[in-house]
């Protein structure tokens, strides 16, 4: 029986937590090992562990993988959450990457100066609702289907639900233009493995808060 | 027949180039739009061309296609340069991820103001040399194939020779350590289709000029 995946991190959202996700919506069963000073880190770089000296890294099937889009495709592709074929794949890509993009504005936030925070936290906003959000609205309002692509769960819709919440942390009623992500929002909220993962109590990590930026700053050197 | 694919994008590296790399290493003849002027993007946007209102842009198969690695990840599939399984992908994901990393350092270089040049390539060169090139070493060392992943060519490959090839504008003796890595270096180059990609009058961009920047920055901003 093979091993759980092992999950090597600081205990914070960061690149893992869209791991963490995929996992779960999964159903995968996984184990984390926490960073929480710089010599965690410098002795799984010491290992040989890190393949770039980077986190995140996961124990998976005899790999010690890392780079978060490589351990992301691998475990959407075993899951099969990565649609049928070759277009559906360029779908599901297409779409993972806007959203992408658009958490990786709110991972960034804590970290830029103080001075620009509220700046980018309404540039965050509006790109959601004006660059992001309606690729998916219209995705939804073309097909009619639940899921993004191919009519069947896929990372895509996983990525979604996860990015959706973290901008509504951000503004809690920044779906109120975009019905459809609001159904979207309430039906895959409701898939077993994903409302499991969203009781209290599951792996998923909160917001970040200072006293954990400044600890992230301390074992990465920012 | 399938129509050749179309790039759309500003006549320069940017995130389009390594989508050009890989279109030419699986000797795929591909057409480009140039985009000049801010209009020209604005055009596109109004269109409802780009997805996210972002280029690159590629017409393939019927799709617009947008996002870089979108992009990259469909070719590498169709074209059969992304391993034979599971694993053998998770591997050129990974070696191809460390590359786009290092590749993006270089690709703002031209961006850091004059007074931060020079530190900027300090550290170029260090985690080039010190972070990414010797994993590739290590690679070829230890399984002593001609290629990265599976006995085989892929994308992995195509990506490690673009890369070096752009750090080494930085600094010619940048592989002065990496003996593997200048015989796969050779080696690569010499693959007809990559070859004929090196040559003169190829579509593969030259690195940008300062004097070009503005002209640039006015399309995007």
């Amino acid at each position: 029986m093979a091993g759980k995946p092992k999950l090597h991190y600081t205990k914070g959202r960061g690149k893992m937590e869209s791991i963490r996700w995929l996992l779960a919506a999964a159903g995968v069963e996984f184990e984390e090992e926490f960073i929480e000073k710089k010599e965690d880190l410098e002795k799984l770089r010491n290992d040989g562990s890190l393949m770039f000296q980077q986190v995140p890294m996961v124990e998976i099937d005899g790999m010690k993988m890392v780079q978060s889009r490589a351990i992301l495709n691998y475990i959407a592709a075993k899951y099969n959450l990565y649609g049928k074929d070759l277009k559906e794949r360029a779908w599901i890509d297409m779409y993972v990457e806007g959203t992408t993009d658009l958490m990786g504005m709110i991972m960034h936030l804590p970290f830029q100066p103080a001075d620009t925070k509220e700046k980018n936290l309404a540039l965050i906003i509006e790109r959601a609702t004006t660059r992001y959000f309606p690729v998916y609205e219209k995705a939804l309002k073309d097909h009619g289907h639940d899921y993004l692509v191919g009519n069947k769960l896929s990372w895509a819709d996983i990525h979604l639900l996860e990015a959706i919440l973290m901008v509504e942390e951000c503004k809690p009623d920044v779906l109120s233009a975009f019905p459809l992500l609001q159904a979207f929002k309430g039906r895959t909220s409701n898939i077993p493995t994903i409302k499991k993962f969203l009781q209290p109590g599951s792996q998923r990590k909160p917001p970040p808060d200072e006293k954990s930026v400044a600890n992230v700053k301390k074992i990465f050197n920012m | 027949m399938a129509a050749k694919p179309k790039l759309h994008y500003p006549n320069g590296r940017g995130r389009m180039e390594s989508i050009r790399w890989l279109l030419a290493a699986a000797g795929v003849e591909f057409d480009e739009c140039f985009l000049e002027t801010k209009d020209h993007l604005m055009k596109l946007k109004k269109d409802g061309f780009l997805l996210f209102q972002q280029v690159p842009m590629v017409e393939i198969d019927g799709m617009k296609m947008v996002q870089t690695r979108a992009i990259l990840n469909y070719i590498a599939a169709k074209y059969n340069l992304y391993g034979k399984d599971l694993k053998e992908r998770a591997l050129i994901d990974m070696y191809v991820e460390g590359l786009f990393d290092l590749n993006e350092l270089i690709m703002h270089h031209c961006f850091q103001p004059a007074d931060k040049k020079e530190q900027h390539l300090a550290t170029i060169e260090d985690k080039a040399t010190n972070r990414y090139f010797p994993v590739f070493e290590k690679v070829l060392k230890d399984h002593g194939q001609d290629f990265l992943v599976g006995n085989q060519f892929s994308r992995a490959d195509v990506q490690l020779l673009e890369t070096i090839l752009m750090a080494e504008e930085c600094k010619p003796d940048i592989l002065a350590q990496f003996p593997l890595l200048q015989s796969f270096k050779a080696r690569i180059s010499n693959i007809p289709t990559i070859k004929k990609f090196l040559q003169p009058g190829s579509q593969r961009k030259p690195p940008l000029k300062e004097e070009d920047l503005p002209k640039i920055m006015k399309i995007f901003h």
